[in-house]
């Protein structure tokens, strides 16, 4: 098909993973792009586990105190504290690290990619996508009358596809063991789960998708579940003997082969 | 297992209890969307959801010809009920007078044993094999890569193809 839509598509090493940003309003001055940059940068700089001089590694030192923090550090901590209750411990910023530190990573992401669109939205942007690490937000159109696309990659092969969105406000995360190991433990036992190979996430905000799809994944099957029991939120899993678990929220979001 | 059986025991106390404190769907709490998926499933009766909005317990219909209490046809909405295992609201399905199905519409996760009962929600769930999809794509969504991995994915394909 013809591009009738300019698409200005920027790439940023941020968080270490790629994160991209595809605006598609050609009236709209790029410079909103930059700007959603430079947030995201502040956001790796004062919540990294990983930077020792972050407000998060200061904090978990015991060197700061909340209030000492940013703001933004009290708003996080609350997002932990609230996920912690509503996954009965699963998902615990305070306890999933072997060495006990804090590690608010598992929401900060989702959350800060949220936040992002909502800065490009203030901008004037209106149709765009932003792609951090394989986690998704759609705005408006991907071109006049057409809805946006997302695939899920398959958890098995990195170039094919074990479904297909398509919406015009939305957000998308998924998780799994695929890319960076066994890394999603839950927190009550250590014990990273095997019983899904990926756990992806559709619904209005990022924030909690990306949320929802790590706890989920964590708790393994009964997950999924659990998951579609999220206002609002709608689960697809593939199993480790090849199945697809999803709810009816989430079938109204798939686009068939058949309508191609 | 006696954990086993002891919760399965519990878990059919609470269905006992439940059928005897219906609530009609119209008078049932704001629906989560799991009730909507269990309420959007078709059954295969033909029996009409009850609309009497009035009565908070439908009365069981002595016949005189047996000796068993017959119900009223139609599906039913529980109370939702906090337990030692969280909340739980479950769905009753009444045809030719008998219970011909009982289904978990909420289910709790907030204490460590809930997990097990949890897995009584699977028949929400579409479950099919999975089969790699086609379709043309704007973006791509998978588990957090590295930013070395990106240069790699079908994602940074996409980036390059439109930039």
């Amino acid at each position: 098909m013809l591009e009738t839509v300019a698409r200005r598509i920027r790439v940023e090493h941020i968080m270490g993973t790629a994160i991209s940003i595809d605006l598609r309003d050609p009236g709209v001055d790029g410079q909103v792009v930059e700007a959603t940059f430079d947030w995201l940068r502040q956001v790796d700089a004062r919540f990294s586990p990983y930077k020792p001089d972050s407000e998060i590694s200061r904090l978990g030192r015991g060197e700061l105190t909340v209030e000492g923090c940013h703001v933004e550090v009290g708003e996080v901590l609350s997002l932990c504290e609230d996920l912690r209750r509503e996954t009965g411990g699963v998902f615990n910023a305070w306890s999933c690290r072997p060495d006990g530190r804090l590690d608010p990573s598992g929401v900060v992401k989702g959350w800060a990619v949220e936040r992002a669109a909502g800065i490009m939205m203030l901008g004037g942007a209106r149709n765009f996508c932003l792609n951090a690490g394989g986690d998704v937000v759609i705005r408006g159109e991907a071109e006049p009358g057409r809805a946006w696309r997302i695939g899920i990659r398959h958890p098995n092969d990195a170039t094919a596809l074990a479904a297909v969105v398509h919406g015009y406000d939305l957000a998308v995360a998924t998780s799994g063991a695929y890319e960076r190991g066994n890394h999603i433990v839950d927190a009550r036992t250590g014990i990273p789960s095997r019983a899904l190979l990926s756990l992806s996430v559709a619904g209005p905000s990022l924030t909690m998708a990306d949320a929802y799809a790590t706890a989920g994944f964590a708790m393994g099957r009964a997950g999924v579940a659990w998951v579609a029991s999220r206002p609002g939120y709608a689960p697809f899993a593939v199993t480790d003997s090849g199945r697809a678990q999803y709810s009816d929220a989430f079938a109204e979001l798939l686009v068939s082969d058949d309508k191609n | 297992m006696p954990t086993r059986a002891a919760v399965a025991l519990i878990t059919t106390a609470i269905a006992v209890v439940l059928l005897f404190s219906f609530k009609t769907p119209a008078q049932a709490r704001p629906r989560t969307p799991a009730a909507d998926l269990a309420q959007a499933t078709p059954t295969t009766t033909a029996s009409p959801t009850p609309s009497d909005s009035s009565g908070t317990t439908p009365t069981p219909t002595p016949t005189p010809s047996n000796a068993g209490p017959t119900y009223k046809d139609g599906q039913y909405t529980g109370r939702d009920v906090v337990n030692q295992f969280g909340d739980t609201q479950v769905k009753v399905t009444i045809s030719g007078g008998r219970i011909t199905d009982v289904q978990p519409l909420q289910l709790p996760f907030d204490r460590q044993r809930s997990a097990e009962i949890s897995q009584y929600a699977a028949p929400l769930l579409h479950d099919e094999v999975l089969q790699a999809q086609s379709a043309q794509i704007d973006s791509l969504s998978g588990a957090t890569y590295t930013s070395d991995a990106y240069a790699q994915s079908v994602q940074a394909a996409l980036d390059q193809a439109h930039a």
